[in-house]
């Protein structure tokens, strides 16, 4: 092993996962003194190309608390054709099919190089995708076109098997039957009813009698409500398709007239509420992957889920409200959503919100929805802009084997050693509630539970997971110990199949009274930022703000207390290892960022930042926390720069990523008005130019959500967006002031000296 | 019998008014005199010539003898028993009951009787008596006749007696009448109804009653008040000098009936006498018609003199005479039809007393016979169906005294023609008769009066009536933005009795009185006279009917209105989509929706329309033009409805054409294999409502609905149908509604300007009195056909379908009628809304609807000023324009009560009071409304004999020329399905009927409640003129004939069994009477004069009701026949109804009951 840096590389690319801590302190009492838990980052779907999924099911631990899977970490003993698992220690027979197993002729899942691995289930119908589209009308004809276009080419994405559905609402709820001919079919809601639980009971009674054989069922009825249809065939498909195509090209504009000084009254709420039991109820796809496309122009302004009344004189909350206690609906709403959520979720299916508008639209009471289910939330101006466009078509991106990048329904399961156990998660996920042996009694995040549903999943979906050593102090483990962790995610795949990936790791103990270096130089600073910042995140999601900021402030001078080398009372005489020398800065942005900072962000925006926060693997996310900022200049090949308002000069072209944005400012306009780069002997300007725009087109065409592009320039109106960004350490105080930034943020080298003041202090 | 029947008819005829009574009781006497008639027939005799000639007087008299003979007559029968019977006839006729039986011997008794019967004519007097006793005898054909008669009677009696209860009615009678012993029933019958006339008030429901009316008869005819009535009728007549004459000789006719028929007619008396007891005394009617026959027989052979009185009745009684008639018929009646035909016609109302002057006339002629015959009169005692009032001689009189003249508006309380008159109608400032009819021209000036007549005062309006195409539709008149003018206080608008003073600077509002300034942009000079200068060129200065345009704020919300929108809401429920109901109406949209109505010139009709159909749940339907195909949308939340969509539901038929066809033609491909048998239906209303309330504009739901809405959703109905509740103190909640959501929904529905026109297809009990209340609330129609089928209703459902889109309609109407000071609109009847206690509310309104408006008195009025009412509709039209619709009608008004009752009109009248009747079952007992009805018409009745016919005998009928209908006519309302339900009518018949009836005009309700019979062999094929219509009863069917009966709902067409078989070949194209198939709806379209002719009127008929009728051939001795019958209605109803005979001796017996 060469450095640790090396090993946790090599371990996220082939197990998705990263760990504060590479190396665990022993006892629980040395674990706390951490400061930052022993926790992972775990993406779940981690592309593997390279990982071929194996054509049989796992071998599970026959002790019934346990069921862990047959791992490389197991002893086995060839000979008796039995093998121990190493979180239980429980002794189990191979199975029949293994008795030609031997030390010559291993299966796979022994393999070291296949501490992941992913079986796929042979048992089980193959089950379709359904993807209902929610559509909002009420919105401009310009819009409704553009995402009708959009809706279009994402037909033409689906695999022929899939089932697609179609809702649309403005102050009704419309609910399509496909595949009528001749006249098409809709059933229609009152906007404003919030059914109760009972009446949907009623219903739910009705369709769950029906004949048991979805198939039969789906073809029997000839206008029966049905109101998926499967892309199917190719007769019928083309019929459908033509009849889908059809249908969403005479989708109307909400037609109800909207009065002077009111919104058209939308119902939101309803509509997703509809959607999901329909898709459940009409289906009968119980557990089967489905995702539930929301389309939304506005607020909802009547029925269960509004955010905001019709009347245009009164705004919509901003956080000034909330904190007000101003807000009249966003309790009632959320709570809505929140049960919405939690149905969707107990039944596996996605819920994605994607909304265009220029106000906000009540993603802060809906974002519940695409959280708890793993859905995608996406939030832009118009679906008439490229931004939209493109991360749409992106939710459709296949792999090379021609799928659907994102796995359904899936289940996330961790078993541990004895040592440790799981405090909880934090990620797209909701409790299973599944207490075990390995659940930990002290909750962190989604905790009480060894297990987790993401309905929704693709290869970036990544958690959180915190854990907690349980070991006591006096009990100390064998030397060359390891850990071991288990995380068995099944889930359905987008080709239909069942499959379940297994990954198995270990890690070495450490006493940390002896061996606090050890301990030290396996800290592992960026996913330990993250996982600290997701911790904060989901605290100021469900607690007040300031005391969040406080809490940080706090475990970074505790963690700088314990790592750190100093002298006390001697801010002079603070260091830090390389480890650790980036985390305080991390932290420092992190309380800079939209994801802690709400002033200036509506609520809206804290919700869709928040929620993109929450899921994306550790490189996007530090990307969020600390956007990454490209110096281009003739003196030589593109160089990141400090983010730092001294980086901002006027020869200089910047490419900002933060992720949501991705901006290139290009220092003093005159440079281009003047032409050079159109004259072929400043052809090496003109690739100067080019140069960030070809890298920020790279970006913009792998990430998701698509960030917003922005091409400034000095005094560029846009250029708020970078000087928000930058640390600032000149203001316009400085000479050289370039930037006008805003002075309540504190300068990142205030910060820095104010922490290893309070670091060094004897009284903290 | 027919003799009988001679006699009541003449005397009805002779004495019209008092005839009636005079006629029974003449009867009676008749009878009982008829062994004295001889020499009171010599008196007669004498009597009659004078009648002819100048001596009405004695002709009444004569007439009076009559009753008194008539009761003698019967007396004769049991001579012995008689006298006493006489006396105490009355009350004894029950003891004797027996005896009746004995007609021949009755009749013989009658005679001895008859001295006695003078007797108990007492009013009569016994001269009168004897008088009357002459006529019978006078009608020598009677002493023929009734010489055989006897012999006669029996037979008929037989036939009579055939019906049983009859029979045993006839016996009570008889034994009532006296006779006991007397073996002619007929006789005794007579008897009792001598005594009845003494005794009648006391006790014997038939016999007394028979007998009170009889007495009455004779006393009215006998006493001269047959002139008197005549002088009354006169009036009416305005033939005064024939009418006298008639008169006379009607009393001696009747006179001479009763002799005749005394013994029969008694009988029939008796029962018509108390129509409680009908039912009951059905048998007691029996009897009647036994002499009737009797009579018949002996009327004819009497008649023959009197006929000529008689004439148009002459074969009447039809039933009674049956048998017997026949033989006695033969010869007399065609003599008696044109006599009494003629007098009747003379006599004016009473023409009953008919009989008598034909006999009169004829009586003189016959008085010879008379003379000689006196003996004969015994037979006749009956009550001669020709002998009273003819409605059929009243309607062919009116046509042919007033159809030939245009009638001009002009004059203040002038009585139009009747509604079965062809007549044009020139509006020189009064509304036409077409939009308002009054129950009288002449309104008592103070309310003392008003009260005292009974007289109901009420318009009956019809503001969008259609006019026929010779007489030019209201003008409009469009003032621009200032509106129209309208006085200050009272705010009626400008009409043609608006006084201007100062030199038309200002105006006098002729309602209030108030003076109101002219604005300066409508004044005008004043010429010499005082009208304004420019008085025939405004409409609203110089017509009685016009139209304003309504200036914006009329409209609702001060916004001026979209234009109306139909929608059609089609159940698909399993039953519907089953019977092709779907299907057919979808077919017939596709072509239907070409002919939505328009607004005068215009290219095409600006009116919208909507699809739903429905079953448990709601389907909409999108069919914008730009769609490719239609879009559906389905709402299940019927607890809550709403409307799914507004662009696109409602859409212009021309630009949607093609999406509209395909939605037509999927709709019923999708509901094809439905398995859904529940439905809702106030959900479905409220979504067409809601639909109106989005789209911004009034309109139209058509709704096809098929079962009781039985779904889980607001309206529920349950099945509640419970015919055990006839008869009882609830059955009055068969006719309401079971909840009170339908009123709440039609409230909802009112205000929003949404009329309900609801087809319903029933295969069972479906609760239309709960289904029926939005659509009439609203100002909507029900179509009802029960047990609906493809093949043999299509074309009925179809043809309503395509009138009632097509017919002209106004929406979201408020109607409001002002009236001079002095009287005031009180209650309001019809198909419509009131949330106030002045404005009718109406979602729509179309062009046959009515509205019946009753009037009180607040204050006094004055013969000078008159009446004045004004009724202003302000409606938006079909193209969307606000309109106000202005009738105004000038009536007179008077001190005198014979002014009131000179100037009413019956069949409106009529109308009143079955709208009346029929709103007054929703909360009374059903007898207690018929009772209540009887009673308003005797008091009605009573009141013109107290204090406007002249003094006459207490015994007299006399009933008001312009009323003399009024008993027939009442007779109907009261046996209508909805007052006297047979076991054949349903629930839901008596409901639909029930609020039918509540919006008809008055020409509706003439015909549905007397229907028109027309002989179809008496067709002629090479002219455009009707036949004659025959009056109402089975009696003058013959059995080679054919007859077309309509009533506004149906068509029969009766085959008799011998009717020729070129005729039938011609007709339905079989060879004989037993390949025609009873269950054709359609007569065959056969290339023959006399087919083409006969279809061309049925076709014509058709054409003149706002409903298609159902066709129904009727082969005599058929299964169907029983339902033909309840249609002849001056017979006895299987359900008990009285026949007219009956009724008119009860309603005489009450009016004496009221006058003593």
């Amino acid at each position: 092993m060469a450095t640790f840096l090396e090993f946790i590389q090599q371990n996220e690319d082939r197990d998705g996962v990263r760990f504060s801590w590479n190396v665990w302190p022993s006892s629980r009492l040395e674990a706390t003194r951490m400061v930052v838990p022993v926790a992972s980052l775990f993406t779940p779907l981690k592309e593997r190309p390279d990982l071929p999924p194996i054509q049989y099911e796992p071998v599970l631990c026959s002790r019934t608390t346990c069921r862990a899977v047959l791992n490389p970490l197991c002893q086995v003993d060839y000979r008796a054709k039995l093998w121990a698992c190493n979180f239980c220690y429980q002794r189990n027979q191979f199975p029949p099919t293994y008795a030609g197993i031997s030390e010559m002729n291993q299966p796979a899942e022994l393999l070291p190089q296949f501490s992941s691995i992913e079986y796929v289930v042979q048992r089980g119908p193959q089950m379709p995708l359904i993807f209902l589209y929610v559509v909002d009308t009420c919105m401009e004809d310009e819009d409704l076109q553009a995402l009708k276009e959009s809706m279009q080419m994402s037909l033409s994405l689906l695999p022929p098997t899939a089932l697609v559905g179609l809702i649309t609402f403005g102050r009704m709820v419309q609910v399509h039957e496909l595949g009528c001919e001749g006249i098409s079919k809709s059933y229609v809601f009152r906007g404003t009813k919030d059914l109760s639980a009972k009446q949907l009971q009623v219903i739910d009674k009705k369709t769950i009698k029906k004949p048991s054989n979805p198939e039969n069922d789906w073809k029997g009825e000839r206008y029966a409500s049905r109101p998926c249809q499967p892309i199917e065939q190719e007769t019928v498909c083309r019929k459908i398709d033509m009849n889908l195509t059809d249908l969403l090209g005479e989708l109307q504009r909400d037609p109800w007239p909207v009065p002077q000084g009111k919104r058209p009254l939308r119902s939101s709420g309803v509509a997703s509420f509809y959607s999901y039991f329909l898709c459940v109820l009409q289906c009968t796809f119980p557990n089967t992957g489905a995702h539930i496309l929301m389309f939304i122009g506005g607020p909802g302004t009547q029925g269960p889920g509004m955010v905001v009344g019709d009347e245009l004189k009164l705004p919509i909350r901003s956080w000034h409200d909330i904190e007000k206690d101003n807000a009249n609906y966003v309790k009632k709403a959320t709570k809505h959503f929140e049960a919405l959520a939690n149905r969707a979720a107990t039944t596996g299916h996605v819920i994605d919100i994607y909304a265009c508008a220029l106000d906000q639209t009540g993603l802060l009471e809906m974002k519940c929805c695409p959280n708890y289910t793993g859905g995608y939330m996406v939030m832009g101006d118009s679906f008439n802009t490229s931004l939209f466009k493109q991360t749409f078509q992106r939710v459709f991106t296949k792999d090379m084997q021609g799928q659907f990048k994102m796995g359904f329904g899936g289940t996330l399961e961790i078993k541990t050693s004895r040592e440790i156990k799981i405090s909880g998660a934090i990620g797209p996920c909701v409790s299973l509630n599944s207490k075990g042996p390995c659940v930990s009694e002290n909750e962190i995040g989604t905790g009480g539970t060894c297990q987790w549903k993401i309905c929704g999943l693709n290869p970036n979906t990544t958690l959180a997971l915190y854990f907690e050593v349980v070991n006591q102090h006096n009990a100390p483990i064998p030397q060359g110990g390891r850990g071991a962790i288990q995380f068995v995610t099944q889930y359905q795949h987008s080709s239909g199949q069942r499959r379940i990936r297994v990954t198995t790791v270990a890690r070495n103990w450490a006493d940390a009274q002896t061996q606090i270096q050890n301990i030290a130089a396996s800290f592992d600073q960026e996913a330990a930022a993250i996982l600290m910042a997701r911790l904060a995140v989901y605290r100021a999601e469900t607690e007040e703000g300031p005391d969040v900021l406080r809490w940080l402030d706090r475990q970074l001078i505790r963690l700088c207390q314990k790592f750190g080398e100093y002298h006390k009372d001697d801010p002079g005489s603070f260091r830090f290892s390389e480890t650790f020398s980036l985390y305080p800065q991390f932290m420092f942005h992190l309380r800079r960022s939209p994801f802690l900072q709400v002033f200036n962000n509506s609520p809206d925006e804290s919700s869709y930042y928040r929620h993109h926060f929450m899921r994306q693997d550790l490189t996007q996310s530090l990307i969020m926390i600390q956007p990454i900022l490209y110096a281009y200049s003739f003196s030589g090949p593109p160089e990141p720069v400090l983010l730092d308002s001294s980086s901002i000069l006027p020869d200089r072209i910047l490419l900002m990523d933060t992720f949501f944005q991705i901006l290139i400012y290009h220092g003093e306009p005159q440079w281009r008005k003047s032409g050079y780069q159109d004259m072929p002997e400043y052809e090496n300007f003109r690739h100067l130019l080019q140069a960030p725009i070809d890298d920020a087109q790279e970006i913009l065409h792998s990430r998701f959500p698509m960030p917003r592009y922005i091409d400034t320039e000095h005094g560029g109106s846009q250029a708020r967006f970078l000087l928000s960004k930058v640390n600032p350490s000149q203001t316009h105080n400085n000479m050289y002031a370039w930037g006008q930034v805003s002075i309540q943020n504190i300068v990142l080298q205030v910060f820095m000296d104010h922490l290893k003041k309070l670091a060094v202090s004897s009284a903290a | 019998m027919s003799v009988n029947q001679q006699a009541h008819a003449g005397l009805p005829y002779g004495q019209p008014q008092p005839g009636y009574q005079g006629y029974q009781q003449s009867g009676y006497g008749g009878q009982q005199m008829s062994g004295v008639h001889h020499s009171q027939y010599g008196a007669y005799n004498g009597p009659l010539p004078g009648y002819q000639q100048p001596a009405p007087p004695q002709g009444y008299f004569s007439s009076l003898g009559f009753p008194s003979k008539g009761s003698p007559v019967s007396l004769n029968s049991d001579t012995p028993t008689l006298a006493p019977n006489f006396i105490g006839t009355l009350r004894a006729p029950p003891t004797s009951g027996a005896p009746p039986p004995t007609s021949g011997a009755s009749v013989p008794a009658g005679h001895p009787v008859y001295s006695q019967f003078g007797q108990g004519d007492v009013q009569n007097g016994v001269a009168t008596s004897a008088v009357q006793m002459q006529r019978p005898s006078a009608s020598q054909p009677f002493i023929p006749g009734t010489a055989p008669a006897p012999i006669s009677q029996p037979a008929t009696f037989r036939q009579y007696g055939p019906s049983p209860t009859s029979a045993q009615q006839l016996t009570n009678h008889m034994a009532g009448m006296q006779i006991g012993s007397s073996t002619s029933a007929p006789l005794p019958a007579g008897l009792g109804y001598g005594p009845p006339t003494s005794v009648p008030p006391a006790s014997g429901n038939f016999t007394v009653t028979g007998s009170g009316l009889y007495t009455s008869y004779s006393s009215s005819q006998g006493p001269p008040p047959v002139t008197m009535t005549h002088g009354l009728p006169p009036t009416s007549l305005s033939q005064g000098l024939s009418l006298a004459q008639p008169a006379f000789s009607g009393p001696p006719l009747s006179a001479q009936h009763r002799p005749q028929a005394p013994g029969f007619l008694p009988p029939p008396c008796s029962t018509g006498i108390e129509p409680s007891s009908y039912p009951s005394a059905t048998g007691a009617p029996r009897p009647s018609t036994m002499q009737g026959s009797q009579l018949s027989g002996q009327a004819l052979t009497g008649l023959p003199t009197s006929q000529p009185n008689h004439v148009s009745s002459p074969p009447p009684h039809p039933s009674m005479s049956g048998p017997a008639m026949t033989g006695l018929q033969g010869p007399p009646p065609p003599t008696h039809p044109s006599q009494s035909g003629y007098q009747m016609q003379q006599n004016g109302s009473f023409g009953q007393v008919r009989g008598p002057q034909p006999n009169y006339g004829s009586a003189y002629p016959g008085t010879p016979n008379y003379g000689s015959q006196p003996a004969p009169p015994p037979p006749p005692k009956r009550l001669d169906p020709d002998s009273i009032p003819s409605p059929i001689q009243v309607i062919e009189d009116d046509r042919n005294n007033r159809g030939s003249e245009p009638f001009i508006t002009g004059v203040r309380g002038q009585v139009p023609p009747l509604v079965t008159t062809n007549f044009l109608v020139k509006d020189q400032g009064n509304a036409s008769p077409r939009y308002i009819r009054c129950t009288s021209y002449n309104i008592p000036c103070t309310s003392d009066m008003a009260k005292q007549s009974q007289v109901p005062l009420a318009a009956v309006i019809k503001p969008l009536a259609t006019l026929p195409t010779d007489e030019a539709p209201p003008y409009l008149v469009d003032h621009g933005e200032p509106g129209p003018i309208r006085c200050n206080r009272c705010k009626a608008y400008m009409c043609p009795f608006m006084q201007f003073i100062e030199g038309g600077r200002r105006f006098q509002c002729c309602f209030c009185s108030c003076v109101t300034e002219v604005p300066p942009h409508y004044f005008q000079h004043l010429d010499h006279t005082g009208k304004r200068v420019d008085f025939y060129d405004r409409p609203e200065l110089s017509l009685g009917s016009y139209e304003f345009l309504a200036t914006v704020s009329y409209c609702k919300n001060n916004k001026f209105p979209n234009p109306p929108a139909f929608i059609f809401m089609i159940d698909v429920s399993y039953n519907a989509v089953k019977s092709g109901l779907v299907r057919l109406i979808c077919e017939e949209l596709k072509s239907l929706l070409d002919y939505l109505p328009r607004e005068g010139n215009m290219e095409e009709s600006a009116i919208r329309v909507g699809f739903v159909t429905y079953n448990k749940v709601l389907h909409f339907y999108n069919v914008k033009s730009s769609l490719a195909q239609p879009q559906m949308m389905v709402v299940s939340d019927v607890a809550d409805m709403f409307v799914p969509l507004l662009d696109g539901f409602l859409v212009n038929v021309n630009e949607s054409r093609t999406v509209i066809v395909s939605l037509l033609d999927q709709i019923p491909e999708m509901f094809a294999d439905t398995r859904e048998t529940e439905t809702v239906f106030a959900p479905v209303i409220q979504a067409g409502m809601e639909a109106l309330k989005a789209a911004e504009c009034a309109g139209k739901l058509f709704i096809f609905h098929t079962s009781l809405p039985i779904a889980e959703a607001p309206g529920k109905l349950k099945n509640r149908d419970d015919r055990k509740l006839i008869n009882t103190d609830k059955e009055k909640t068969l006719f309401q509604p079971q909840t009170s959501f339908y009123s709440n929904l039609a409230k909802d529905c009112v205000a929003q300007g949404c009329c309900v026109d609801l087809f319903l297809f029933p295969n069972q009990y479906l609760d239309v009195a709960t289904l029926g209340v939005v659509p009439y609330q609203t100002g909507g129609t029900i179509y009802k056909y029960a047990y609906f089928q493809l093949e043999t209703d299509q074309e009925r459902f179809l043809n309503d379908l395509r009138k009632d889109v097509q017919k002209e309609v106004g929406f979201d109407a408020v109607m409001r009628v002002r009236t001079s000071t002095g009287i005031r609109a009180t209650d309001f009847f019809g198909a419509f809304y009131m949330s106030n206690t002045t404005d009718v509310e109406l979602a729509g309104l179309d062009c046959d609807k009515t509205i019946t408006v009753e009037f009180r008195h607040d204050d006094k009025l004055s013969e000078d000023s008159g009446a004045l009412l004004q009724c202003a509709l302000l409606y938006t039209n079909c193209a969307g324009q606000r309109r106000l619709r202005i009738h105004n009608l000038s009536l007179n008004c008077c001190t005198q009560l014979a002014d009131l009752y000179r100037n009413c009109e019956t069949d409106t009248l009529i109308n009143f009071l079955a709208k009346f009747a029929y709103r007054g079952v929703l909360n009374n007992p059903v007898k207690t409304v018929r009772d209540t009805l009887i009673n308003q018409c005797a008091q009605i009745l009573a009141c013109y004999r107290k204090n406007c016919a002249s003094p006459s005998s207490a015994g007299q009928l006399i009933l008001p020329e312009c009323m003399k209908l009024l008993p027939v006519y009442l007779n109907c309302v009261l046996k209508s399905d909805v007052l006297q339900p047979g076991a054949e009518v349903t629930t839901d018949d008596r409901a639909y009927i029930r609020q039918l009836v509540s919006s008809m005009d008055v020409a509706e309700t003439n015909v549905f409640f007397y229907p028109r019979l027309l002989p179809l062999t008496k067709v002629d094929v090479d002219s455009d003129t009707l036949p004659a219509a025959i009056r109402n009863s089975e009696e003058r069917l013959s059995k080679g004939d054919m007859y077309l009966l309509e009533n506004g709902l149906n068509i029969f067409v009766w085959v008799g069994v011998n009717v020729q078989q070129g005729l039938i070949q011609n007709l339905f194209g079989v060879s004989s009477f037993n390949y025609i198939s009873s269950t054709l709806n359609t007569l065959p379209v056969l290339e023959n004069p006399f087919s083409k002719r006969v279809r061309s009127i049925i076709d014509m008929f058709q054409a003149q009701r706002s409903r298609y009728m159902k066709l129904i051939i009727v082969k005599q001795e058929d299964k169907l026949e029983m339902l033909f019958k309840h249609f002849l209605v001056e017979d006895k109803s299987m359900s008990g109804g009285a026949s007219y005979v009956d009724f008119l001796c009860h309603m005489h017996k009450e009016i004496r009951q009221l006058l003593s």
